[in-house]
């Protein structure tokens, strides 16, 4: 067994944890595709309004790194392409295509592949990104742009450590189908030719911890339990605890020769390889107080949240917040018209009992609690100091932006401030003012290249005016000599 | 259906600041039993003049400033500076010692600088230090239970004595002596030990602070008590004199006025420490607590800026 180790502090969280088997979500009247994938990067339209698609049909395409493609997960007609309320913490409109579906849910042919050692990783990777496959643990990175790294890497892991108290997506999808993620886990060792290969799962997950070891029958695959301390889910936290090694602020795990990738996104890999099935449809917690059914539902990516909260009984009678994600990092929705993305792996709706009335913010006692808690090893105490004050330099020293937004600060906040928002908005003030700086230096070369060009086209007129001068005046003294000479 | 969006985290806060301040009040506790058992009905009268004047100064303070005042009398930020103030008071001070004390601990030294959490001083010890220059001559009378007259403490006397050139042996053959310090004085100085342990079990605050200020004294002292024992007393007597372990545990680590990074925190309390030595071996007043954490406030800036982290 290896030895384990524990990253800087966390917390330990009631789990909250429901293992309830996987159910089918019905086919929703709708489905909608937001074009916004990771922070301003768009997907790329492809189908046209009022035409027919099919399951499993490409309607936008990628056009950067850091898009996938979007498949539509029913057969029907593409109704509209409008701006709607998206899962984003803005929660403001943005383009979507949306399909009405005809209740066939006709299929593109799938070309399925036996063997995948017969093609190399390069076609593997292709065959992941045409698939649309992102990071389904929630941060919706595509996985082929992951897997291109040039880095040597020597470990995959695979991340069953389910990121947030509530969310038990992976723990579900383990139980139903070990045998597909663990042959996931070596087509993504295949490609990466990565030597090892752990599964990490949390402690409390022992049913999935025995389905997993009952079908992995290969020395090059190791199972291991970590403990409950969230967010041991964290890609870095994740690293330090399984091989006590601290992948460094601003650096990817990818240069430290580590590769994470969430559970479904595993099994995501093996329907895209073996099976040859584009990534339509993901399992999605829906649970908390506010649900009547908690349960897990595989459903079609863009299908409204409205549909799976009816197919879960419904909401309680005082149900309070409507949250996208896990109860420490999860998005807030202002409407349950939304849609899931590839993004989405848990649907909390929350009463009033575990929120109450927020109590009002104290002062900063600068207990420092946060700076215990704190798995980046920053001073968030330090941080709200001068974000308040708006000094962002110093907020840039106290390394904001290796904040990863996990929460725990908030928790133990004994003045009850809200740090973690705090953090976003100054990061946010940062980068408005480090754009805004670009936009005037943009501003002041253009206008230096400006008066050079000026300047130049100015001398070259005088010169130009000069010669013509000077042929004038040669003119004028040939035709004198001329007429002189007559 | 529409929903509140607010901003994450959705999980409930674990801790409030009345509970962190209702845990010190609790810490306190022992060390207010024994110097009631020494000190008899006094005690509580200072407590009483003291707590109620801080709330009364808090809430008008507030009122003033146009605070909720309910919501930050309940922080108890207030009592605990009350309670440490009263507990360093001599019991049979005047009763304006304790009022004016407090006053200032309140008004000056905690709301003209922002209230909660933006005070640079320990509330409590610049309204001792406040009293200590005003009115010397009480605040340094302190009787002990059914002595008629006023006497010294152990660390007034040594210091007294060592200057009249008396050595340390002759010296702790008084009878103001007990076992490690100052007779009676050691049982308050256990219970502040006692309650201090207690709070660094509830890890309403972090070792950091205490053992560093504890090294800082224990350090120099022994250096020194090795160097010459006739004219240096001993590490213990430091540590079980005065307001040491009161200093360590409950003023020191006061978080609003000390540095905030665990490293900057072994700093500011090495330097308490040792401040409070230089203090008492060299300095004007025999003990020395309250100036030594003044001191080390002024520091905690620098302390906070030079102890960032690495990039």
């Amino acid at each position: 067994m290896t030895k384990l180790t524990h990253f800087h502090g966390g917390l330990k969280l009631a789990p909250h944890t429901l293992l309830a088997p996987i159910i089918d979500s019905s086919l929703p009247e709708e489905l909608v595709y937001p074009l916004l994938q990771r922070a301003n990067n768009y997907a790329l339209l492809i189908v046209k309004l009022g035409e027919r698609v099919l399951k499993g049909q490409m309607i936008a395409s990628a056009n950067s790194p850091f898009t996938a493609p979007i498949h539509a997960a029913s057969s029907g007609i593409v109704k509209a392409i409008e701006a709607r309320i998206i899962a984003h913490p803005s929660n403001l409109a943005d383009d979507c295509i949306v399909i009405t579906t005809d209740g066939l849910d006709e299929a593109l042919a799938s070309s399925p592949c036996f063997d995948y050692q017969q093609e190399t990783p390069e076609d593997l990777r292709a065959k992941i990104h045409h698939a649309g496959i992102v990071g389904l643990g929630g941060a919706a990175f595509p996985t082929a742009t992951k897997l291109s790294t040039e880095q040597d890497i020597h470990t995959l892991i695979i991340n069953g450590a389910e990121c947030e108290p509530y969310i038990s997506c992976d723990a579900s999808l383990i139980l139903q189908k070990a045998e597909e993620i663990v042959q996931g886990a070596l087509i993504l060792q295949y490609i990466l030719q990565a030597k090892h290969c752990i599964i990490a799962l949390e402690e409390n997950m022992l049913q999935a911890a025995q389905a997993l070891q009952k079908v992995i029958n290969t020395q090059s695959i190791q199972l291991i339990s970590v403990p409950a301390i969230y967010p041991t889910g964290g890609e870095k936290q994740l690293i330090q605890v399984l091989t006590n090694t601290k992948i460094p602020a601003k650096s990817l795990p990818a240069e430290s020769g580590f590769i994470c990738q969430n559970i479904g996104t595993t099994y995501a890999v093996y329907q895209a390889i073996i099976q040859g099935l584009p990534l339509t449809e993901r399992i999605i917690t829906v649970t908390g107080k506010g649900i009547n059914q908690p349960q897990n539902i595989r459903t079609r990516i863009g299908t409204p949240i409205k549909h799976l909260i009816t197919q879960s009984g419904g909401y309680s009678k005082d149900v309070q917040r409507l949250i996208i994600g896990g109860s420490m990092m999860g998005i807030a929705l202002s409407s349950d018209e939304i849609a899931v993305t590839k993004a989405s792996n848990c649907i909390l709706a929350m009463t009033s009992d575990k929120l109450e009335n927020k109590p009002a913010e104290m002062p900063c006692i600068r207990c420092g609690d946060c700076a215990t808690v704190c798995p980046a090893e920053l001073l968030p105490q330090q941080i709200y100091w001068y974000g308040r004050s708006e000094q962002l330099d110093q907020c840039q020293d106290y390394q904001l932006f290796s904040c990863i937004e996990c929460g725990c600060c908030d928790v133990v906040c004994p003045s009850h401030i809200s740090l973690v928002q705090q953090f976003r908005a100054t990061k946010g003030a940062i980068i408005i003012k480090a754009k805004q700086a670009e936009q005037a230096n943009l501003a002041k070369t253009r206008f230096q290249n400006q008066q050079q060009r000026r300047a130049k086209e100015e001398q070259e007129q005088l010169a130009k005016a000069e010669k013509r001068k000077a042929t004038i005046e040669k003119m004028k003294a040939a035709s004198l000599a001329k007429k002189k000479s007559l | 259906m529409q929903f509140p969006a607010t901003s994450s985290p959705f999980t409930p806060a674990s801790n409030t600041v009345n509970r962190v301040m209702l845990q010190v009040l609790i810490a306190l506790l022992p060390a207010t039993g024994i110097m009631f058992w020494l000190f008899g009905d006094a005690l509580l009268i200072q407590l009483l003049l003291a707590c109620s004047t801080a709330l009364l100064a808090e809430s008008c303070m507030l009122w003033l400033r146009k605070k909720t005042i309910k919501m930050h009398l309940l922080d108890l930020s207030a009592l605990v500076s009350a309670v440490l103030l009263a507990l360093a008071i001599p019991t049979i001070a005047p009763w304006w010692i304790s009022v004016s004390g407090t006053l200032f601990a309140i008004i000056i030294a905690k709301h003209l600088y922002g209230g909660l959490g933006y005070n640079p001083f320990n509330p409590a010890m610049a309204g001792y230090v406040f009293l200590l220059i005003s009115f010397p001559q009480q605040m340094t009378a302190w009787t002990m239970p059914f002595d008629v007259i006023s006497s010294a403490t152990a660390l007034d006397y040594t210091k007294t004595q060592l200057g009249l050139g008396f050595s340390v042996y002759e010296i702790s053959t008084s009878p103001l002596f007990g076992y490690l310090a100052g007779k009676d004085w050691e049982y308050i100085s256990f219970a502040y030990l006692l309650g201090g342990l207690w709070l660094l079990q509830r890890k309403v605050i972090s070792w950091h602070i205490p053992v560093a200020v504890l090294l800082g004294l224990t350090i120099p002292a022994l250096a020194a008590y090795l160097i010459d024992s006739t004219r240096f007393t001993s590490p213990l007597f430091h540590l079980f004199s005065g307001a040491t372990f009161c200093g360590a545990f409950f003023i020191a680590t006061d978080p609003v006025t000390a540095a905030t990074s665990n490293k900057g925190r072994l700093i500011f309390g090495l330097l308490v420490g040792c401040l409070v030595y230089i203090i008492r071996t060299w300095g004007g007043y025999p003990d020395a607590i309250a100036f030594a954490v003044l001191l080390a406030n002024l520091a905690a800036p620098s302390i906070d800026y030079y102890t960032r982290p690495k990039k």
